[in-house]
């Protein structure tokens, strides 16, 4: 972890553009989880108003679903879910104004298309290391979607959270290395 | 005659669920620490570094392993001197709900996959099986918490037998390289083959449960076992996707009969949080 790059939330743009793909970062600051129903709904809204709601502008989205509060922290265990499944709602949140994903594995060739075009990334964590990286969430607020429970919309503070950069704002795939 | 109760079978899977969900098994556990020694890759190292704090921290602090605590299965081996009546799985749903609620393990079941996706809010229903084995005296309860994402990564095929061992080395090849990632490495791969279409799948989710420190049951099994951890480590995907050689952790091969026209081919793919038991039930005289 020692060589890792210590980043701020919200990412700036010029952040953003000096990321490169294979690039291990620490995340400290805020992030809003949501994963599959939640996407559904948002892209809803996102469609209806023209513009994305709960002040999502700028910000990064993290795909999960967390367990509960346990050993006296917001959830005992958080970590990424797969991140192909929001392939679908991916490109026009990027357009709408969020810079970063954060989830596992491989995404299409619209989310590369739609990072290189907005200048955005998507980061990856480490699937199955979700007592771990729950250690690293300081604080838990839910946003809306309250009624999908774990797959709610929940603002949450990262201090010093583990992540790869997996595509950057040129398009580069960490998966795609070694094709 | 011996007899397993319902409330036995109910009983047992209540007190295993929460320990399994927050305590990796002893030979994952290793399994882990020997990649993370073996890794040369400065990413897969980190990641495999994180895993095994990851099972430290979630046994210190009884939290779960993964936020995807997983669908519960439960599988039921019983000899042929042993019975079990048809409610014997009845009350497992019950047991399934009390755990994962006193647990606070993540409720992660929908009530239909395609009319009603609503949360059932109990992490029931379980999905329960159960076979007879030749041994006397026997009542065998296999539990797994299954995550989605490694199951998502799973496939079946039907190949032809005229393409044979080759044609199944090149499906698990291709299934590791587009799908690998998203199934959470390093992997415990379960391969079945032979049987019918539907069995096909369940050989290999049973492939899952054999520790991966306990050798396959024949020369034949084991080489090609072997055969095939060596081609998947030779992938790249390496731990959590990002680039290494500790792609799996053990590729396990159940092969069955089969139609002369058939060659089933089954891959249930397990992530680096392999969460499963066996433990053998009490038997009671009948």
């Amino acid at each position: 972890m020692s060589t890792a790059r210590k980043l701020t939330l919200p990412l700036s743009r010029g952040v953003l553009q000096t990321l490169h793909a294979g690039d291990e970062c620490v995340l400290t600051g805020a992030v809003y989880t949501l994963r599959d129903a939640g996407h559904i709904r948002l892209l809803a809204e996102l469609e209806e108003t023209g513009v994305l709601p709960y002040h999502l502008g700028g910000q990064a989205i993290f795909y999960a679903g967390p367990t509960p509060e346990a050993a006296n922290r917001p959830f005992g265990a958080i970590g990424p879910t797969t991140a192909s499944r929001m392939d679908f709602a991916a490109p026009a949140l990027y357009h709408a104004g969020i810079v970063a994903t954060i989830g596992k594995g491989r995404r299409n060739e619209a989310v590369h298309e739609a990072c290189r075009e907005t200048g955005s990334v998507y980061l990856n964590a480490v699937g199955g290391a979700a007592a771990y990286l729950a250690k690293r969430v300081v604080s838990s607020e839910t946003i809306a979607y309250d009624d999908l429970g774990t797959e709610s919309l929940r603002k949450i503070e990262l201090l010093q959270f583990p992540v790869f950069v997996a595509i950057d704002t040129q398009g580069f795939d960490i998966f795609e290395e070694r094709a | 005659m011996l007899y397993v109760s319902p409330d036995t079978v109910a009983h047992t899977v209540k007190d295993l669920i929460v320990d399994l969900a927050c305590v990796l098994p002893s030979d994952i556990e290793r399994g882990l620490e020997n990649a993370r020694d073996a890794e040369m890759d400065e990413r897969g190292k980190s990641v495999l570094r994180m895993l095994c704090e990851n099972a430290e921290i979630a046994a210190a602090d009884r939290v779960p392993l993964c936020q995807d605590t997983g669908s519960v299965w439960v599988s039921l081996e019983i000899g042929p001197d042993v019975c079990v009546s048809g409610d014997v799985f009845s009350d497992v749903d019950e047991a399934v709900s009390a755990a994962y609620h006193e647990g606070g393990l993540r409720l992660s079941i929908v009530r239909d996959a395609l009319f009603d996706r609503s949360n059932t809010q109990t992490n029931a229903p379980a999905f329960c099986d159960i076979r007879a084995t030749d041994e006397a005296g026997v009542a065998r309860l296999s539990l797994m918490l299954k995550g989605g994402g490694s199951d998502n990564a799973s496939r079946v095929v039907m190949l032809a037998p005229g393409a044979g061992r080759a044609s199944i080395i090149d499906e698990v090849l291709s299934c590791v390289k587009e799908k690998g990632a998203n199934a959470c490495p390093p992997l415990v791969i379960g391969i079945g083959v032979g049987s019918t279409f539907d069995k096909v799948a369940g050989l290999a989710k049973h492939a899952l449960l054999r520790p991966i420190d306990v050798p396959a049951k024949d020369a034949d099994h084991q080489a090609f076992e072997e055969e095939l951890l060596g081609l998947v480590n030779a992938t790249g995907v390496g731990p959590g996707g990002l680039g290494g050689t500790q792609t799996a952790l053990a590729v396990h091969v159940e092969t069955a009969p089969c139609h002369i026209a058939a060659l089933p081919l089954a891959i249930n793919m397990g992530c680096s949080a392999m969460r499963r038991v066996t433990v053998d039930l009490k038997v009671e005289a009948l």
